[in-house]
C-alpha cells in the first residue's frame, strides 16, 4: 500500500462513515455538521485524484458558503423531532420498498460491474506543470461559451425571483425605514448650528452676600 | 531542503513512515515561528496602542515587558476551563480547534523566499488559501451554538454573517490578481511582479488592495469591524462561555488569521520577497545582501501594524453599515476593476501585462 493509498482509504473512510451519521443522527444541527465533514473528506479524495481545481471549490462553495447558510436556518428553527417521527412505524414499509428500488436503480447504473481496471485503463498521472484549472477553463470559455452564459442568466433569473419574493415595502406610516445613503451622508451642519458671539464680559453682576 | 531529509530518511524507513515524518517536521518548522510571532503580536499590539494612548503598555514582566505572552500564555493555561451546564460538550470542545485548525493549514502554500522556502509549492495556491480560511467560520457558528447561550449565539450568527459577505469581495480582488498575474501558484505571482516598487501589483489594482485589506480585517473580525466582539452590546460576543486556554485558542486562531492576510496582501500586491530597490542603481547593489524573507518580513510588519492603527483610530462600525460597505460598495467596485483589469489587459497597457 502506497502513502497515496493509505491517505484515500481514511478520507474514503471518513466520507461514507460521516454521510451514514448525516442519515442516522437525530440533531439536524448535528446532521448539517457531519455533512460538512463528509464534503471535506470527499474534496480530499478529490485531490488524490488529481482534481484540485474540483476538490478546492467543493470546500469553497459547498462547506464555505452554502453549509453555513443552510446551519444558520438550521439552527434558528426550533424543529420539533417527535413530532415528525409521529408516522415513522406507519411509512417504514414503503420507505424501505422505496430505498430497495433506488439502490437497485443504482446498483444498475453505476454498479461494481461497469467499473475496474479492465473496462478503463487507468488515468495517465498529470506532469507537475499541469494546470487543471486551465484544463477546465479553456473549453468552458471556448467551446462551452453560450452554455455557460445560459448557465449564468439562469442563475441570475433566479436570484431576482428570489428578491422579488421578499421584497415587500409597505407604507410607512405602517414600518419605518431606513435610508442609509441619507444617514452616511449627513454633514455636522445640518445638525449642529454654530453661532458665532462676541466675548462680551457681563458687568454689574450682583455680588451675593455672604451669610454671616 | 525536506526532498533530501524524505530521501534520507526513506534509506532505511518505510516510504510512507518517511512521507510522514518529512510532513510532521514541516508542519512543526511553520507553526513554531507562528505561534511565536502570534505571542509577540499581542505585545506589540498592547505596546503600539498604549504608545498611541500615551500610557507606556505592559512593562513589569521583563525588560520592556517583552516576557508578557509568556506569562499570559501560562496564566490561561493554568486557568480553570468552565463547562456550561446544558451546553453540547462535544461541539463546544471541538469548535476552538475548528477555529484554529484552518488559521494553520493555510500556512502549507505560503512561500517565503525566493530559495522555494515553502511546504507544498502547489499550482492552485490562492484557491487553497480561500478555500481554508472560508472553513474558519464553522468554529464561530459552533461555538456560538453549542455553548447554549444567547448572546454567544448572537455573536456567533453575526460574526460568521459578516465573514461569508467579506469572503465574496476577498474572491473578487484576488480574481484581479489571478488575471494580471495569469497563474494561480504563489511563488509565480511574487515572480510576476519583479522590476521593482512599480512593478508590484499594487499600482494597477490599487483599488483591489484597499478592498482586500478592508476585507482581511472584516475577516479576522478586526476594529473597526469587530461587530462579533461589541463588549458593550453582547458582551464578548461567539466565545463568551469560554474561559482559559479554550479562550486563549480562538485568540491564537485571530491572531494567526490576521498574520496570514498580512503576508497574503504582500505576496499579492506588495511583491512579497522581492526587494523594493530593484533597478535603482546604487540601492540596488547595497542591499542585494539582504535576504528576501527579511522583505517580507517587513512589509508583514507594517501591514500588521496598519491593523494594530486601526484598532486604535476607528470607532465601531454600525452592523448595518458593514453589510452596506459589504455588499453595495466593496463588490460592486471589484466586479468593474475586473472589467478594468480586462482592459488593461488588452491593451497590454504598463509593465505589468508584457
Amino acid at each position: 500500500m502506497t502513502f497515496l493509498e493509505f491517505i484515500f482509504y481514511v478520507l474514503a473512510t471518513i466520507a461514507s462513515i460521516s454521510a451514514l451519521m448525516m442519515i442516522s443522527v437525530k440533531n439536524p444541527v448535528k446532521a448539517a455538521l457531519w455533512l460538512v465533514l463528509s464534503f471535506i473528506a470527499t474534496a480530499g479524495v478529490w485531490l488524490t485524484a488529481q482534481a484540485e481545481f474540483l476538490g478546492l471549490v467543493l470546500i469553497l462553495v459547498y462547506v464555505g458558503a452554502l453549509m453555513v447558510l443552510f446551519l444558520f436556518v438550521v439552527m434558528m428553527l426550533d424543529i420539533n423531532v417527535s413530532q415528525i417521527k409521529e408516522k415513522f412505524a406507519s411509512y417504514l414499509p414503503i420507505g424501505i420498498l422505496t430505498s430497495i428500488a433506488v439502490f437497485i436503480i443504482l446498483y444498475m447504473v453505476v454498479g461494481p460491474g461497469h467499473f475496474g481496471l479492465e473496462k478503463y485503463l487507468p488515468p495517465e498521472p498529470f506532469s507537475a506543470g499541469y494546470s487543471n484549472t486551465e484544463a477546465l477553463a479553456i473549453p468552458l470559455y471556448t467551446e462551452h461559451a453560450y452554455a455557460f452564459i445560459l448557465a449564468a442568466v439562469l442563475l441570475l433569473v433566479g436570484i431576482v425571483a428570489a428578491i422579488t419574493l421578499t421584497l415587500r415595502r409597505q407604507s410607512t406610516t405602517m414600518v419605518l425605514y431606513q435610508d442609509i445613503d441619507k444617514q452616511v451622508k449627513t454633514n455636522a451642519k445640518d445638525r449642529f448650528k454654530m453661532v458665532k458671539m462676541d466675548a462680551v464680559v457681563e458687568h454689574d453682576i450682583p455680588k451675593v452676600e455672604e451669610d454671616k | 531542503m525536506f526532498d533530501l531529509l524524505q530521501s534520507w530518511l526513506s534509506s532505511f524507513l518505510y516510504d510512507w513512515l518517511a512521507i510522514l515524518i518529512t510532513l510532521v517536521i514541516q508542519a512543526v518548522a511553520v507553526v513554531l515561528p507562528l505561534m511565536l510571532a502570534v505571542a509577540y503580536l499581542t505585545l506589540a499590539e498592547r505596546k503600539v496602542i498604549g504608545f498611541m494612548q500615551v500610557r507606556m503598555g505592559p512593562n513589569r514582566v521583563g525588560y520592556l515587558g517583552m516576557l508578557q505572552p509568556i506569562a499570559d500564555a501560562l496564566k490561561l493555561m493554568l486557568k480553570e476551563i468552565v463547562l456550561p451546564s446544558q451546553a453540547n460538550l462535544y461541539l463546544f470542545i471541538i469548535a476552538p480547534v475548528l477555529a484554529i485548525a484552518p488559521a494553520i493549514a493555510a500556512w502549507a502554500v505560503i512561500p517565503f523566499n525566493e530559495d522555494g522556502m515553502v511546504v507544498s509549492n502547489i499550482n492552485a495556491g490562492v484557491l487553497y488559501v480561500l478555500a481554508i480560511s472560508s472553513i474558519g467560520v464553522y468554529g464561530i457558528i459552533i461555538s456560538g451554538w453549542a455553548s447554549n447561550s444567547k448572546y454567544a449565539f448572537l455573536g456567533a450568527m453575526r460574526a460568521s454573517a459578516q465573514k461569508i459577505s467579506y469572503e465574496i469581495a476577498m474572491g473578487f480582488a484576488l480574481v484581479t490578481v489571478l488575471m494580471v498575474a495569469g497563474s494561480m501558484n504563489l511563488t509565480e505571482i511574487v515572480e510576476g511582479q519583479r522590476g521593482g516598487l512599480v512593478n508590484w501589483y499594487w499600482i494597477p489594482l490599487l483599488p483591489m488592495f484597499f478592498v482586500y485589506f478592508i476585507s482581511g480585517l472584516a475577516e479576522t473580525n478586526r476594529a473597526p469591524f469587530d461587530v462579533a466582539e461589541g463588549e458593550s452590546e453582547i458582551v464578548a460576543g461567539f466565545h463568551v462561555e469560554y474561559s482559559g486556554m479554550a479562550f486563549a485558542v480562538f485568540f491564537l486562531a485571530e491572531y494567526a488569521m490576521m498574520i496570514l492576510i498580512s503576508f497574503m496582501t504582500a505576496i499579492m500586491f506588495l511583491g512579497g520577497w522581492l526587494s523594493p530597490f530593484e533597478g535603482i542603481p546604487v540601492l540596488e547593489t547595497a542591499f542585494a545582501w539582504v535576504n528576501g524573507f527579511v522583505w517580507l518580513a517587513l512589509k508583514v510588519a507594517f501591514l500588521l501594524f496598519l491593523f494594530l492603527w486601526f484598532r486604535a483610530t476607528f470607532p465601531r462600525y454600525r452592523y448595518d453599515q458593514i453589510m452596506r460597505l459589504g455588499w453595495k460598495v466593496l463588490i460592486p467596485l471589484t466586479i468593474v476593476w475586473v472589467f478594468v483589469v480586462m482592459l488593461m489587459k488588452y491593451t497590454n497597457f504598463g509593465p505589468w501585462f508584457n
